[in-house]
């Protein structure tokens, strides 16, 4: 197979996770909340596709499940910061806590079972197709899921009008709130879509990534998909560069040492950070306030005036 | 329908009265789920919350746990007060760890009395030094700490982490990843006997005060309060942002480097690639359950780190997987934060309007 | 001896009713309480897996005569010593630690607890009351090297690694030094992923190893990833601690079992019998510390029967992985024909045989 299709395959697998479960973040954010549990609902999502799969053999109901699980992570996380207006920060947190005890906890019975071969979207004889067959064809239908994503949370924010009301609720409660909007319904809203989403990208690691079920398998990602959002500065089709550029990275660096490349591999390993940092330092210093454009009530707890 | 009253001011009774709701609740619930999966839910309790502290070396163990957790939890806390948000403090840790680790090295076979003061020194250097480059980022070139601190953990762990492999590693361990022992002066000296405490220890109580120090009598820490809780107001009042992000950030950055320095010279005694279980991220829930008060701190690092200490006994006694844990970890974190809303709300039964004229509840 | 899911959930949940009832039913005695220590979850489906795997075979083996406890996850740092005082506290006769970084804290617990046996599993340091134990994987790397070596068609081997210790660079040396005995053409490629368990990194790594040509695969990290990924490329590999195969049914030639239930079972049998002292065993397939998987029925026969006899050659002494000629990266030798390279040096091998591309790090 021709090394830049796969390479340019792997980096769409290693991407994906990322993608999704920041794309569901960054709709999280958007309202004005700060959820940081996403490793939490991530591994709920894993271990919740894995059961079902596993149950009933069936990838649909398979994703179905790990969107639920994720959603039912996020609902928790829901009722403490808007229902009894807990701390955002510190609800989060907990939540990964709690997510990493959960998971393994009803993922005890499942630890060395196989899956079998991962579902692919596209007939096997479209592999044959020079460059993209390889690089773009060969994927499960979460891969494409997540990509189309990306202009659909574009379309939602801006050219609808649940997606003002969204943003409105994100940069101003008060004021949204003052014309008539019923914030903490938007931003249950958002929460679930949120943990709908980490589910499904720990569902991709569970199913298709790595068909398989080990105890705190997300590794981390969870966190990096927070950074992502950070890095995106809120915006969706940034978001997937940095996730496609962190991914990148990753797989080049391992390229490198494979390849014999003369350099510790501790210090290969820092790489896709370092470049993460470094693209986002050159952003930001050149278009002034663009990174701190954060929304405006982000992390604030809503107080509906009396 | 329950509805919510903001209060004109937090109660003070009840912030006392809160917590107590809250472990009342978390004990209800722990029964349950430790009944649930077959265990004695009255002697789960006792085991996870009483026999971690039933003797002197619990309690110790209780302070070597605790401190990392309050040292860092103090820094972040004043930071967050300030919406400056170090989430990087794991891999200040391990500068701190490496900095003082190799002022101990460097001292080999020459050590006297100015090697413990020369490693605390070296290591809260190092953890201001890691928590700069974001300070750097933000008032340069206007960079959101929060990606920066996080991406600069994994560095800093993995620079830790070739650093035990490579030109740190001790000459005499057939190649395995560790330092040399730290020699006898460069080790923090046990305060209690027959604990594992040590003076490092100490630091925790002493950060404690110091944040509040800062916080209730410093221009900065009022600086800081002010800018928390209305950044237009600092602005107006003509407070510097950069000043404030840059102290901020180079306090709590070498609060956790201390933290590391002394974990190293301290139970460890040498420099090996696990130095932290997550004491950078774990100091995050400890601030925040703290309210970000250093007094507060002081607390919710003790509780978490019992509930470590709880952990690894109902796992020996009792035989239940790590997982329960973290399950029962989570539950009490999530009523302890639940909780926090009598503390700033009058909770009222039935709908807004019956609320109006109903009396107190 | 290969534990199946349903025998391991049933053991499981055994363990968790034993437990549960124990404190209320007065059962008789047992005679010996073994602790355990593990540095990952159980569930890691690797290391820990495995040593949790030898402690449910111990219970079965000596029944109601022993009862074990155990701590999961423990961080190699300040946590680490509390725990082994903690199991030595409770009553524990005997307590395993079941890795590297326990070494320091083992032999500090160890001089406040003389009555307590303590076996400390891949370090170097002993005492009165501390012995210490590893398996020789080597020997079935051997083993596979030499298959990798009738296997390949691209005469490139790759090989996921986790950390730059000496038990990880002897097992990267020991199949190129057995697969170029074979064909001295053959090459193996290093991915270093500095981490023990990551099942997505280590996927990655497979991938890009088998992008640049690998059709034989090894790895010496926990989770059973890279084995899906041969599979799904069409190429050979080889399960690492545990049978692998039902993740790579094509791909999975062989495994190289991490077996400690025999291990554990003389142990704690010798503290029983008021015998126990203090050694250390680093014991391979002759002391059944290390296993071959069985062999995937799709190999060609000659394949199968030399790698037989290659374990039977090894577990007699006829056959040392290591003997000469070895040659390292860049041409000076270490150990000539007729000699071998002697446990001391082996257990702090820090260099790459000649065959190996790349620089070790550090």
């Amino acid at each position: 197979m021709d090394m830049t299709a796969a390479i340019l395959a792997t980096v769409v697998t290693a991407a994906t996770p990322l993608l999704l479960a920041a794309l569901g973040e960054l709709i999280v954010e958007k309202s004005g909340v700060l959820n940081l549990g996403v490793e939490g609902m991530m591994l709920a999502g894993a271990v919740g596709g894995f059961i079902a799969a596993s149950l009933t053999g069936s990838l649909l109901i398979a994703l179905v499940a790990a969107v639920l699980a994720g959603m039912a992570m996020s609902l928790v996380f829901a009722v403490l910061v808007l229902g009894l207006r807990a701390n955002q920060v510190a609800s989060g947190l907990a939540l990964v806590l709690f997510g990493v005890g959960l998971s393994s906890l009803a993922g005890q019975g499942y630890v060395g079972q196989s899956l079998g071969a991962a579902w692919r979207l596209f007939p096997e004889s479209w592999r044959e197709i020079p460059f993209v067959g390889p690089a773009l064809l060969a994927h499960g239908p979460v891969v494409y899921l997540s990509i189309a994503l990306v202009p659909l949370t574009v379309w939602f924010l801006y050219r609808t009008r649940a997606g003002l009301i969204l943003r409105a609720v994100g940069e101003n409660h008060d004021a949204a709130h003052g014309l008539g909007h019923d914030v903490v319904r938007t931003r249950t809203l958002a929460i679930l879509w949120g943990g709908a989403l980490a589910g499904l990208g720990g569902a991709y690691l569970s199913l298709d990534y790595t068909p398989m079920w080990a105890e705190n398998m997300t590794a981390g990602r969870g966190w990096i998909a927070l950074a992502l959002v950070v890095f995106a500065a809120w915006r969706p089709w940034r978001l997937m560069a940095g996730a496609y550029l962190f991914g990148g990275i990753t797989i080049l660096q391992l390229h490198a040492q494979g390849a014999g490349f003369g350099m510790p591999s501790q210090v290969l390993s820092m790489l896709p950070y370092l470049a993460t940092v470094a693209v986002l330092v050159i952003i930001s210093s050149n278009r002034s306030r663009l990174s701190l454009a954060a929304p405006g009530s982000l992390n604030k707890t809503f107080h509906p005036p009396a | 329908m329950l509805t919510l009253e903001a209060r004109a001011a937090p109660s003070a009774a009840l912030s006392i009265l809160a917590p107590v709701v809250a472990v009342g609740l978390t004990l209800a619930a722990g029964y349950l789920l430790f009944e649930l999966l077959g265990v004695d839910g009255g002697r789960a309790l006792f085991v996870f919350f009483v026999r971690p502290v039933q003797d002197l070396y619990g309690l110790g163990e209780l302070a070597v746990k605790a401190a990392p957790l309050i040292l860092i939890g103090v820094g972040l806390a004043l930071g967050f007060r300030a919406n400056v948000w170090n989430i990087g403090a794991e891999g200040q840790f391990a500068l701190g760890a490496v900095a003082g680790g190799a002022v101990a090295l460097a001292a080999h076979g020459v050590e006297g009395w100015w090697t413990l003061p020369a490693m605390i020194a070296a290591g809260a250097l190092g953890g201001a030094a890691w928590a700069a480059l974001p300070a750097l980022f933000r008032t340069r070139f206007n960079t959101n700490e929060i990606l920066t601190s996080l991406m600069l953990t994994y560095v800093g762990v993995l620079l830790l982490n070739y650093l035990v492999h490579g030109p740190l590693k001790s000459p005499d361990s057939f190649n395995f990843p560790e330092s040399r022992p730290f020699g006898d002066l460069a080790l923090l000296p046990v305060i209690v006997e027959g604990t594992r405490a040590h003076l490092g220890v100490l630091l925790a109580p002493l950060a404690v005060l110091g944040g509040w120090f800062v916080l209730a009598r410093l221009h900065l820490g009022y600086q800081i309060r002010v800018i928390g809780l209305a950044p237009r107001a600092g602005a107006y009042a003509g407070f510097s942002q950069r000043r404030i992000v840059w102290a901020t950030l180079l306090g709590s950055g070498a609060l956790a480097g201390l933290a590391g320095v002394a974990e190293v010279a301290g139970p460890i005694g040498q420099l090996q690639p696990a130095i932290s279980p997550g004491y950078g991220f774990t100091a995050i829930i400890v601030a925040f359950l703290g309210r970000l008060h250093p007094v507060g701190v002081f607390f919710a690092g003790t509780l978490i780190a019992l509930s470590y200490l709880g952990g690894e006994f109902v796992q020996i006694e009792l035989g239940l997987p790590l997982a329960v844990t973290g399950v029962f970890q989570g539950m009490l974190l999530f009523f302890v934060l639940g909780c926090e809303v009598l503390v700033r709300y009058r909770i009222r039964l039935g709908g807004a309007r019956r609320a109006v004229r109903g009396g107190a509840t | 001896m290969t534990i199946t899911r349903r025998t391991f959930t049933g053991l499981a949940a055994g363990t968790l009713a034993a437990a549960a009832l124990g404190p209320r039913a007065a059962l008789a005695a047992p005679k010996v309480k073994a602790g355990f220590i593990y540095v990952g979850p159980i569930g890691d489906h690797g290391w820990s897996y495995q040593h949790n795997a030898g402690r449910l075979g111990l219970m079965e083996a000596l029944g109601a005569d022993v009862a074990t406890s155990f701590v999961e996850s423990v961080s190699e740092g300040a946590d680490a010593e509390r725990v082994i005082r903690q199991l030595a506290t409770t009553g524990h006769d005997i307590i395993f630690t079941t890795s590297f970084g326990y070494m320091n804290p083992t032999l500090k617990v160890a001089r406040q607890f003389p009555k307590v046996k303590f076996e400390h599993c891949t370090g170097f340091n002993r005492a009165g009351n501390v012995s210490t134990y590893s398996g020789r994987f080597y020997e079935g790397r051997h083993v596979v090297g030499l298959m990798a070596a009738k296997m390949t068609k691209t005469k490139t081997l790759g090989y996921v690694a986790s950390f730059p210790i000496p038990e990880v660079v002897r097992g990267i040396n020991a199949i190129t030094l057995a697969a170029r005995s074979i064909d001295p053409e053959i090459t193996t490629k290093v991915v270093w992923v500095n981490e023990w368990y990551d099942p997505g990194k280590e996927a990655d790594a497979a991938k890009a190893l088998i992008d640049q040509g690998v059709d034989v695969l090894f790895q010496h990290t926990d989770s059973p990833a890279p084995v899906q990924v041969a599979q799904e490329r069409g190429i050979k590999t080889v399960g690492q601690a545990s049978d692998m195969a039902r993740f790579g049914p094509d791909a999975h030639m062989t495994a190289i079992i991490d077996y400690w239930d025999a291990y554990y079972i003389e142990r704690v049998k010798a503290v029983m019998d008021g015998t126990w002292e203090s050694k250390d065993t680093w014991g391979g397939f002759a002391a059944d510390m290390v296993h071959m998987a069985p062999f995937n029925p799709n190999l060609p026969a000659e394949v199968v029967s030399m790698a037989e006899a290659a374990v039977e050659g090894i577990t007699s002494g006829k056959i040392h992985p290591f003997a000469g000629p070895v040659v390292k990266q860049g041409g000076e030798v270490v150990a000539k024909a007729g000699e071998t390279i002697s446990d001391e040096a082996l257990l702090s091998m820090n260099y790459y045989v000649e065959g190996v591309q790349g620089d070790l790090p550090a």
